[in-house]
């Protein structure tokens, strides 16, 4: 379980994070949503502590991560898995040297052994015939399932992914939803998801954490955010025509 | 008070790169390759260059020369200092500033925007060591190989070019290279070199590693680790050449 109390943040003067309390629930996928610009992604990367935060704290199982030492930081991070917006996949690298590169830095496993766990992962994320593929000639739905490869290669407890579904097709960016929800519930991670995107929250929100001007606005899950009467929600929900369609048709069901 | 910031954030950037690498096997990989792309893929540019500016100094002294009394070996004489003690070492330096310089920013700067070093980071892999030290000791190793080539290069040019164009015989200019030669103009140079090949590594690093926002500021970083660069191997060429020379 994650835990982030009394959070702040800010960058020259600019305060982007204000005072936010939430936590994140190990087993289950915990959406961070909002409009772009709210905060989001300053709150995850304050999390993984890739930004000091100004005040607060950052529990990671109980323990208070902000004051952590580079030595100790690393070894936290070494349980992280993290999916980046853009994939940040290594340009040199194949797909396959990519999802191995975790193992050849932190693992005494042999070459043949860490081919093999790598195979493993590129096959858990449904990708064939890719293995010696450079990322520039994958598709970006692939990319980002080969960052999730990598993310998982090393069995990590805590999976955080920025906008996964940034640039993909719906069809695409379903089935990456789907991934991040099965490797969820089959090893047992915490994972917090940035995202804005109304699908994912309504496939895979099992905990949703709306941040609206860098404060934490709203907390629920996906059954109960079509419920709400916050108009800050409200005008970020159903901003499209899709989901005002939705929300005619949920009235007049009622 | 830029520039003492800059210098200051600098500083504490090398404090990070010049840790201990954590893998040494991957570091080892990475030195190799690092040795083709900052050493090897540079022979051509600089014996291209070495030849023909070797040529240019032996014609231009000739040129020059137009006393009777100036003895006939002083343009072989001539063109072994200028390329031993400034062409090579300094001048190679600074296009070698402008063409590893430019791609190590551009390349780091890159990693930067598309959050590639966050992903190091993010495994917990001390990135700035990682990704730096091995250009650092590839360049250390290979520039002196390359300034020796330089060196070999110049002469040989002067010397064809000179012959060539009937400015100096074969047996002056040998006579003038190896006249009142002081082998310490060889370990100056090496000094330089070593001192240049640090300084055109850590500082574009330095510039690309820090780069941020989209891909125009990758741009900046490279022009910046350029003129940063050159500006370095100016100053420290002054600085060494006080102290070991006078």
């Amino acid at each position: 379980m994650i835990e982030v109390k009394n959070l702040n943040k800010s960058f020259d003067g600019n305060q982007i994070i204000t005072d936010i309390n939430a936590s994140f629930e190990r087993g289950k996928v915990n959406l961070i949503i909002g409009r772009s610009g709210s905060g989001k992604t300053v709150l995850v990367k304050c999390i993984v502590g890739l930004h000091n935060v100004d005040s607060g704290e950052v529990l990671f199982d109980n323990t208070d991560v902000t004051k952590y030492k580079t030595r100790e930081q690393n070894d936290l991070r070494k349980k992280i898995g993290m999916l980046f917006q853009g994939g940040a996949l290594f340009d040199s690298m194949t797909v396959e040297q990519n999802v191995m590169f975790p193992m050849r830095m932190f693992s005494e496993l042999s070459f043949n052994d860490m081919r093999d766990r790598a195979n493993e992962c590129i096959q858990r994320v449904n990708l064939v015939n890719s293995n010696h593929l450079y990322p520039s000639e994958t598709s970006g739905g692939m990319q980002k399932r080969i960052a999730i490869a990598r993310a998982i290669s090393m069995n990590p407890e805590y999976l955080f992914c920025d906008e996964p579904n940034s640039g993909l097709d719906p069809q695409t960016a379903i089935v990456i939803d789907e991934l991040i929800q099965e490797l969820t519930y089959e090893f047992n991670t915490t994972t917090i998801v940035v995202t804005h995107d109304m699908n994912s929250v309504l496939e895979i929100g099992d905990n949703i954490l709306f941040i609206h001007e860098g404060k934490a606005h709203w907390k629920g899950n996906k059954e109960t955010i079509l419920q709400s009467d916050d108009p800050q929600l409200n005008d970020f929900v159903y901003a499209s025509e899709f989901m005002r369609m939705v929300r005619k048709n949920l009235r007049q069901a009622r | 008070m830029k520039l003492f910031s800059e210098i200051g954030k600098y500083a504490q950037f090398m404090t990070h790169v010049l840790a201990k690498p954590q893998k040494w096997r991957v570091s080892g990989r990475q030195i190799l390759q690092e040795l083709q792309d900052i050493g090897v893929d540079s022979v051509g540019i600089v014996s291209l260059l070495s030849v023909f500016m070797g040529a240019v100094i032996t014609l231009q002294t000739a040129a020059n020369i137009d006393s009777p009394l100036i003895p006939a070996y002083t343009i072989g004489f001539t063109t072994r200092e200028s390329i031993l003690l400034e062409f090579s070492p300094t001048i190679i330096a600074l296009i070698l500033a402008g063409k590893v310089g430019s791609s190590i920013a551009s390349q780091l700067g890159t990693m930067r925007i598309t959050e590639q070093i966050d992903a190091l980071a993010m495994m917990g892999v001390k990135s700035a060591s990682f990704l730096v030290l091995p250009k650092i000791i590839a360049a250390v190793f290979f520039f002196p190989f390359l300034i020796t080539l330089s060196m070999t290069l110049g002469i040989f040019g002067g010397w064809l070019f000179g012959t060539i164009a009937g400015v100096v015989t074969t047996v002056d200019y040998i006579d003038g290279l190896r006249f009142a030669f002081d082998p310490f103009s060889y370990t100056y140079a090496m000094i330089k070199t070593l001192a240049f090949a640090f300084l055109i590594t850590s500082i574009s690093s330095y510039h690309g590693f820090y780069a941020k926002g989209s891909a125009l500021e990758v741009s900046r970083a490279a022009t910046n680790a350029v003129v940063s660069s050159s500006i370095a191997i100016l100053v420290s060429n002054y600085l060494i050449t006080q102290i070991l020379l006078l």
